[in-house]
């Protein structure tokens, strides 16, 4: 390579990391910047607008209902996958393609399709069963269904399911035992993964709790906007921390097996590219 | 009893899996599309000619353009910045740290990332107060910001990101040798650019663009936060059909979008399936 077509190169590199950097940083710290605001112009920087979260009741409940959601659904989708998952690879093999395409399929169907579809059904459920918001746990179940699928897979693809779970049986292991004290233990990292994954898409969702009139974090932050907008960006600052937070722990957990880079890459990737559209 | 082997109960431990997914993903697909061709009379195709409503027909355009806008804008711009980061040494800290980021940013969509550029760019940030004393007000004509094009410029911001993850692998898969190879057959680098590299990419980047396309087309909860009023593209329509009135009394109209918007998205999602295998071709 020409040392004049490095230097252009270096310069174009800068450039463009300059511009798109300012164009992703900005609105992050715009929020911070807005969310410590004092009244009126020229005033210090407070945490007034923090501190008021407290404040708001329904804010409060709706922080409190997504919380509650996502550790429902990441712990209901694990007690329905693994169970199935692990059983589908040791006796069941000719359903393993089908149960697949089945988890992958939420992928393709956008959550405001899927909503038009729950609708009524929600309609029905408020009347006969419950109304309480915690039955969104049933909807975001299929949302996060894919993920913790591939995460999942990824964890029983490197472990010998089967030679395992014989070796437990013949030692006189029942399939409780087999499931909570061998596979388990094994995929652990992977269940920890789907989970996390389930979280983070639990906390980002709006579409669903809005359209089925469920007031959810998400659905409050809007809500509580129109009153004081200061409060809703501190919120929605403090769910985009901890989401980041559930991210870069993602990437930990998920670098520590491969432990190569190339491992991470591929699985931030992925996840990326699942997640897209699904909190949106 | 198949092939004459003894009757097996081993599906019984599936039955709690397909149950689930019976009930939450197989009924609400058969509810919108059996309701998108019945009404209270019996089967119908009026929902569907309920869709030729201007304000519809005019949802469904708006939605086509954005999602094309930003396809193209969110393709472009994330191109050049793949570039940027593959032109790097692929093992370092940077790269690391780029990818990350895009991976942390393709998801940071929704209600959030609207209050994000409200607070950035909105009527009352420090950035249009700035402007705006300079005479430099630009929103003069109107706060695009809660309008189409406010949509356009926020949805660039997961757009961007989205484009580097799928896109990357494929320009990694580019060799410094092939470039090489044109040099020493004396050819430049628009030669290079226009008979090899480019050649090369392009079904990836189409295919990319195509992802790009139907990620906006159904995105939803960014739109709902920004845009208070009216429904100017189909995911609003279609929310404001399943709550409002006319949902109560119309219920397979919001069904009919529905099985437009997924239409629509099926389409893209088989041509990118296309173009991917064709890049998987060359592509390792």
């Amino acid at each position: 390579m020409s040392r004049s077509r490095r230097a252009k190169l270096r310069a174009f590199r800068i450039v463009t990391l300059v511009l798109l950097g300012a164009f992703f940083l900005g609105p992050i710290w715009a929020m911070f910047e807005f969310s410590t605001r004092g009244v009126g112009e020229n005033s210090p920087r407070t945490l007034d607008a923090w501190k008021a979260i407290a404040t708001y009741p329904d804010l409060v409940a709706g922080i409190v209902a997504s919380l509650e959601l996502a550790v429902i659904t990441s712990i209901g989708i694990l007690v329905v996958l693994v169970p199935t998952m692990v059983w589908v690879r040791l006796r069941l093999p000719r359903l393993r393609r089908a149960i697949e395409s089945i988890s992958l399929l939420p992928l393709t169907i956008p959550a405001i399709v899927l909503v038009v579809g729950f609708s009524p059904m929600y309609q029905w459920m408020g009347i006969n069963l419950s109304d309480n918001i915690l039955t969104l746990s049933l909807a975001y179940a299929i949302l996060v269904l894919p993920y913790a699928y591939r995460a999942l897979d990824a964890g029983l693809a490197a472990i010998d399911v089967k030679t395992l779970s014989e070796a437990a049986r013949s030692l006189g292991a029942g399939w409780f035992t087999v499931m909570w004290r061998v596979i388990v233990p094994n995929i652990s990292s992977a269940l920890l993964n789907a989970g996390l994954l389930s979280v983070a898409l639990v906390l980002g969702e709006y579409t669903i709790a809005n359209n089925l009139l469920y007031p959810n974090l998400q659905v409050e932050i809007v809500s509580v906007a129109r009153t004081n907008a200061g409060v809703s960006i501190a919120v929605a600052v403090a769910s985009l921390l901890f989401a980041f937070v559930l991210l870069v722990a993602l990437s930990f957990v998920g670098g520590q097996r491969g432990g190569r880079q190339r491992t991470r890459e591929r699985l931030v990737q992925t996840f990326a590219r699942d997640f897209s559209g699904g909190t949106r | 009893m198949m092939g004459g082997r003894r009757l097996s109960l081993d599906w019984i431990g599936a039955v709690p899996f397909l149950g689930y997914v019976a009930l939450f993903l197989f009924l609400p697909t058969a509810i919108i599309v059996a309701g998108a061709f019945a009404s209270e009379g019996g089967p119908t195709l009026v929902n569907f000619a309920n869709l030729s409503r201007p304000y519809i027909v005019s949802a469904v355009i708006n939605s086509v353009i954005l999602s094309a806008v930003t396809a193209v804008g969110g393709a472009v711009l994330g191109a050049i910045l793949t570039y940027a980061i593959a032109t790097g040494n692929p093992r370092g800290t940077f790269r690391r740290m780029v990818t990350s980021a895009c991976g942390v940013l393709a998801q940071f969509g929704g209600v959030i990332l609207a209050f994000a550029f409200i607070a950035a760019i909105g009527p009352a940030s420090a950035v249009y107060v700035y402007f705006s004393q300079h005479h430099l007000d630009y929103y003069a004509s109107g706060v695009w910001l809660y309008d189409l094009r406010g949509l356009e410029l926020v949805y660039l911001y997961f757009q961007i990101p989205l484009m580097v993850l799928i896109f990357l692998p494929a320009v990694d898969g580019i060799k410094p040798q092939w470039r090489e190879a044109t040099e020493s057959l004396g050819g430049g680098t628009w030669t290079y650019w226009r008979y090899v590299a480019g050649p090369l990419l392009a079904p990836a980047f189409l295919g990319s663009t195509l992802l790009l396309f139907a990620n906006s087309l159904s995105a939803y909860a960014t739109a709902a936060a920004l845009i208070n009023q009216g429904g100017p593209i189909l995911p609003l329509q279609i929310s404001n059909a399943i709550t409002s009135e006319v949902g109560l009394h119309e219920p397979g109209f919001a069904k009919a979008q529905a099985v437009v918007l997924i239409v629509i998205v099926a389409i893209v999602s088989v041509l990118y399936a296309v173009l991917q295998r064709r890049t998987a071709r060359w592509l390792q």
